[in-house]
């Protein structure tokens, strides 16, 4: 696998070959901000893009998708029926084009999770037909994002192609041979020279100071810092402050909890079965029947969706929680943020830590 | 009115579609007995399609469901050396889905099973120890795939211990083994009630009044409690107090659970999947959690 180069005015024709075999979906311009969208006419799709509201994640897990349908009835003799047939929803040949590197290391957690143990063969097999187009980011997206702390800023190897604007063209790396297949079969590429691979070196090694650094951490120290501080009086205060809305999950590109509900036609005797994105923010996330809730105040709920970004998602599937992508401080009506949490954290431990020993 | 009544018996393994097949697709089993044990349980006899062997361990649970109502995890009550082509469920009527099983459900009714799922109790590591099982209230269900497990290889465990804590007699269950247990000398059965009637005539107050009753070896015991999440501080501790070690005491976890395959995060104990993971737990891995108890 190889570095292409593709001039920028041949990303048109790209697109729209691409859309003669695949549905194409990328960041398109909407009234609300940037949102991926389906990309009906190659001019729709902007690679320049800041972020968008709600990550790629959409076309991985449906906010609301169908398991199965099902039949019920009597026989005969007068005995309940039923009749269960799975459904795969949305498996076609699609191409996420325009995925920042933060997203990716979103879609790395998600391929972990779904994969892994019981095989979710509902994800996988969209996910199979979903080729990912990377674009590498050269700006950050504003204040809110935190990717450089997170280590996010760079493209993980998920995508079947990566792209760099250097000049007046992408340069295109392949992840994956399929990848390297879908460009050649679309668009007419040319191996990079040296002297291109020398421009997307500058170009690469240029943007780094672009972005800032919010952490007063490094982010190996989050899960220590996040398991030290279970019982800091923090949770509380932004216990009182949250509204459980769950605005925060729903655009995190590393949430994926479920709820499962059936839902019956009006004849009484068909229906389906689907899953919808839940939130951990919500009252009812861990309450069972008879009344008790495992998180019923707010302040443990917001302690949890963050020692899963901080550390539990780190235990479990070995890599980092949070892609550093800020859409959740963007989303939030009364300001809780990741970085700002994470750095009260800390400045508590630097005073605790002076008072003990005096300085 | 109704014809693929046929077919779905046969059904055992879900079938695919385009080769992929899903996790979600519950089995079509058929009750095929229905007993009412209290005012709110009842056992539910099921059949997998073919006679199909459930292949549990002792505190395993599956997924039962009605397509149109919704799904719950079970703790599967009978013992593997009592699994054959059929197995049992008490259901408690505490919500939407099990008022609808405790209502229209009838022998030759089916429902959806998936499962077994989770880590049941390492019968490996209780062989050759004494056991004591401390079941609260409907913890008695799970607690029977134990104890009759352990009754029938009686030879390959240790004395037998059951301290069994209900909220009034009219809410104990299983009263005809209770009884048969209490014909044996190799089952020692205490049961208490919190709130007695007039006919009561054995012991009265919480579950832990028991613990004194009974002496155990701390070398050699290994415990296990399953009831309401209140229960394990005040049992743990009287375990403790006898000698044992965290380690060698057992607990269920009872979480909310959509999925039953670690993916839906409902049942999360800070980073575990009570559903995966658990639901049974020794203490010491319980004390590593800050959300265990
Ligand atoms: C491992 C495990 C084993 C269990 N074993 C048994 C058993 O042997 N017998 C028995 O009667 N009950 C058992 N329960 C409890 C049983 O799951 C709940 O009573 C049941 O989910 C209530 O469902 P519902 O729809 O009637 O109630 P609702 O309150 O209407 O609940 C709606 C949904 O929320 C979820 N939910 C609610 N309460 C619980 C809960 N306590 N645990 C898990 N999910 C819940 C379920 O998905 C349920 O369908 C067990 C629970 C767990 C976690």
């Amino acid at each position: 696998m190889s570095l292409y180069i593709l001039p920028k005015e041949r990303l048109p024709g790209f697109v729209d070959n691409l859309r003669a075999g695949f549905r194409v979906v990328g960041p398109v311009r909407t009234e609300t901000g940037y949102a991926f969208a389906d990309i009906r006419s190659a001019d729709e799709l902007v690679l320049e893009y800041p972020t968008t509201i709600l990550p790629p994640k959409k076309y991985l897990l449906p906010q609301r998708e169908t398991l199965f349908t099902f039949r019920t009835g009597k026989a005969e003799d007068g005995a309940q029926q039923i009749e269960v047939e799975p459904v795969f929803q949305d498996v076609q040949p699609t191409v996420i084009f325009g995925v920042h590197t933060c997203d990716m290391h979103g879609i790395v957690l998600y391929d972990k999770v779904f994969s892994q143990g019981y095989k979710d063969e509902h994800y996988c097999a969209r996910r199979e037909q979903t080729y990912i187009i990377g674009i590498e980011c050269l700006r950050p997206c504003d204040d809110a994002s935190f990717c450089k702390d997170m280590g996010t800023l760079t493209a993980p190897p998920v995508y079947d192609l990566h792209m760099t604007a250097v000049d007046d063209n992408y340069l295109i790396d392949t992840g994956t041979e399929k990848g390297e297949r879908l460009l050649l079969a679309n668009v007419e590429a040319h191996l990079a020279t040296t002297d291109d691979i020398r421009r997307l070196s500058q170009t690469l090694s240029a943007k780094w100071p672009h972005f800032r650094h919010r952490l007063k951490m490094t982010k190996d120290q989050i899960p220590s810092l996040m398991a030290i501080n279970y019982g800091s009086h923090i949770w509380d205060t932004l216990g009182e402050r949250c509204l459980a809305c769950g605005s925060c999950t729903n655009v995190c590109p590393t949430c994926f909890c479920f709820d499962v509900q059936d839902e019956m036609a009006l004849n009484m005797e068909e229906g389906e079965r689907a899953r919808m994105w839940d939130s951990c923010q919500l009252r009812e996330f861990a309450l069972v029947a008879g009344g008790h809730n495992f998180r019923a105040s707010k302040a443990s709920r917001v302690r949890h969706r963050m020692m899963r970004k901080g550390k539990y998602i780190q235990q479990v599937h070995g890599i980092t929680g949070c892609t550093g992508c800020g859409r959740c401080q963007r989303a939030c009506l009364v300001d809780i943020t990741i970085p700002g949490t994470l750095n009260a954290l800390y400045d508590e431990m630097q005073i605790d830590l002076s008072s003990a020993t005096g300085a | 009115m109704f014809e693929m009544a046929s077919n779905l018996t046969t059904t055992t393994t879900p079938r695919a579609v385009n080769g992929h097949s899903s996790i979600y697709l519950p089995t079509i089993a058929q009750v095929v007995d229905v007993q009412t044990e209290t005012a709110f349980e009842k056992v539910y006899t099921v059949r997998l399609p073919g006679g199909q062997n459930l292949g549990h361990r002792p505190g395993q649970f599956v997924m039962v469901s009605i397509p149109g109502v919704g799904e719950a995890p079970i703790s599967v009550m009978s013992s593997p050396s009592r699994t054959f082509d059929t197995f049992k469920l008490c259901i408690r009527n505490a919500g939407d889905l099990t008022s609808v099983i405790h209502n229209t459900i009838l022998p030759g009714d089916y429902i959806g099973i998936r499962g077994p799922f989770g880590r049941g109790f390492p019968l490996e590591v209780f062989k050759g120890k004494d056991v004591l099982v401390a079941p609260g209230g409907l913890g008695m269900a799970p607690a029977r795939s134990l104890i009759d497990e352990i009754l029938d290889n009686r030879e390959e465990y240790g004395r037998l211990i059951v301290l069994y804590g209900a909220k009034n007699p009219s809410e104990i269950l299983f009263r005809d083994e209770l009884r048969a247990w209490r014909q044996r000398d190799d089952i020692e059965l205490f049961v208490t009630v919190d709130r007695p009637d007039e006919s009561w005539v054995g012991h009265i107050g919480v579950i832990t009044r028991l613990f004194p009753r009974v002496q155990i070896n701390p070398f050699k015991t290994i415990a296990v409690t399953i009831g309401p999440p209140v229960m394990y501080r005040f049992v743990v501790m009287e375990l403790l107090g006898k000698g044992l070690t965290p380690d060698q005491i057992w607990m269920s976890f009872e979480r909310r659970m959509k999925c039953g395959v670690g993916k839906c995060g409902h049942c999360q104990v800070n980073h575990r999947y009570s559903c995966q993971d658990g639901p049974a737990w020794t203490y010491a891995e319980a004390l590593a959690f800050e959300e265990a108890l």
